[in-house]
């Protein structure tokens, strides 16, 4: 029996017991999200070749317009995607997954559970700015709005100057909506909007449905989160290659 | 029959250490087995709270190599027995002895959350819910307040805001409550205040935690939270209720 003095407190920054890897989930969170946010921040700032045939990067859909307005500051290099990328990207930010997982990897707060943190203050969601948080509901209300525009987009996507076909970049767009409404649909502002905030649902069955149906989503949040994002940037890049010339576009029929 | 060293930390309120036990173990042991095998052939005084050694009672609550868990559900044949396995009381409440904490803080904020108001009565003299309201609430009736999610809660591990934030196992408790079809009772106001649910910033290590299973963030906090949304953050409701 041999003793060392230790004692029990919370120390500093990355203490802990634990001796399983716990620093690799954070850091897969820091480089995947890192990865998407500097990839789509390059993309959208392109404002070309987002388009190939009857293919729109979901990056500039819906596109509003294609010239810069007269009202856009001079300062500021336009681009389509501009003008909507905020409302995606808001529901991403603001989702209660992804809030979870970038606090942990690029807050550190805290870096892994039961793994020290390296700032003693805590305000949490309670005060500015991260009070703001609790406008999720409304950005899922636009989140909505662009799964239509995007399953109109995948259906644009199977006409290819007026005659019915398919291509991989159709096959491509038409993920792309599925898998984003695998995640909107699963939403924790949604799955409250649509039953979750009645305490008696049985009164209505198709409330208490449509809740299930969403509650079914949502135990995947994660992982719709994560498969929805690659894809979304998966197909800006396939539309980009093809609109390059980098790649060619098969033709299933 | 395997040799597995244990740091076990022993002391009290004003401090305390490590102290290496090394001992046999056996198939289908589980931590609390080893403890208490250490406890009778080499430190009779140490103190580890337990009851029912079948992850029902919430005593053992302890952390095991960093981790909060229950010794009577965690097997030896989980962890690597090959390096010391260190067991912990746990960090967010205040040491008694050993492996023992005080958690009555836990009881005093239970002691402030207003009561289950039910509804009145129907006409034959009783209440009668449907079974698919109440499935959420019996999920979080599992609960068996070992405060594991307490203890894994860095709001209170790491930030000492015990007087600020009721913690996970009391937003559920609230859920319980105000998901309750019979309920009458308005919880929002003090769990937005006193309750501090806005310090919850959803890592769900409560729920990782939790020996139950029960989803605790998914299902207990986060509906609680956009209730809050409702009551008092979302402006179209508010304008919704000023001309309603």
């Amino acid at each position: 029996m041999s003793s060392i003095d230790v004692p029990l407190r919370n120390g500093g920054f990355g203490t802990t017991q634990r001796k399983d890897n716990w620093w690799v989930e954070p850091l897969l969170v820091f480089l995947g999200f890192s990865a998407f946010i500097v990839y789509s921040t390059w993309a959208a700032m392109q404002n070309a070749h987002y388009t190939f045939g009857p293919y729109l990067s979901p990056f500039y859909s819906p596109l509003l317009m294609t010239e810069k307005p007269g009202w856009w500051p001079a300062f500021m290099p336009f681009s389509a995607a501009m003008l909507i990328l905020w409302a995606p990207g808001g529901f991403r930010f603001t989702c209660y997954y992804y809030r979870g997982a970038y606090y942990k990897a690029f807050w550190a707060d805290p870096p892994s559970c039961t793994v020290g943190e390296p700032r003693k203050s805590y305000w949490g969601e309670r005060s500015f700015p991260l009070i703001m948080q609790n406008i999720h509901r409304y950005f899922l209300y636009l989140a909505l709005v662009f799964i239509l525009v995007l399953t109109y987009d995948a259906f644009k996507a199977m006409w290819f100057d007026g005659h019915f076909g398919i291509g991989v970049g159709t096959l491509v767009l038409i993920v792309n909506p599925v898998l984003l409404g695998c995640y909107t649909l699963g939403c924790h502002s949604l799955r409250h909007l649509v039953g979750g905030r009645a305490d008696e649902m049985s009164k209505s069955p198709v409330r208490k449905q449509t809740y299930d149906c969403v509650s079914c989503l949502n135990r995947r949040h994660m992982m719709w989160a994560w498969f929805s994002l690659f894809w979304v940037g998966f197909t800006d890049v396939y539309v980009r290659l093809c609109s390059m010339g980098l790649i060619t576009d098969w033709r299933i029929f | 029959m395997a040799i597995a060293t244990f740091k076990i930390w022993r002391g009290n309120a004003s401090g305390g250490k490590f102290v290496d036990y090394t001992t046999e173990v056996e198939a289908g042991m589980v931590v609390l087995d080893a403890v208490h095998r250490i406890q009778a052939s080499q430190a009779n005084d140490m103190a580890v709270r337990w009851n029912c050694k079948a992850g029902k009672c919430g005593s053992c609550s302890a952390e095991i190599n960093g981790r909060p868990r229950l010794m009577c559900m965690t097997r030896l044949s989980e962890i690597p027995l090959d390096q010391p396995i260190t067991v912990e009381p746990m960090h967010t409440f205040p040491k008694i002895k050993d492996l023992v904490t005080d958690v009555s803080w836990n009881y005093r904020v239970k002691e402030r959350i207003k009561k289950f108001a039910p509804k009145p009565a129907l006409a034959d003299g009783t209440w009668r819910m449907q079974q698919a309201d109440i499935d959420r609430v019996q999920e979080f009736r599992k609960c068996i307040e070992c405060f594991l999610c307490q203890d894994v809660c860095h709001v209170l591990r790491d930030h000492d805001l015990h007087d600020e934030f009721i913690g996970p196992r009391f937003l559920l408790y609230n859920a319980a409550l105000e998901m309750n079809p019979m309920d009458t009772e308005n919880r929002l106001g003090d769990l937005k205040d006193s309750g501090g649910i806005g310090y919850c910033n959803i890592t769900k290590c409560c729920t990782k935690v939790c020996p139950e299973e029960i989803k605790i963030t998914d299902n207990a906090i986060i509906p609680l939270k956009e209730r809050v949304v409702d009551e008092f953050y979302d402006p179209l409701r508010r304008l919704f209720r000023v001309f309603s």
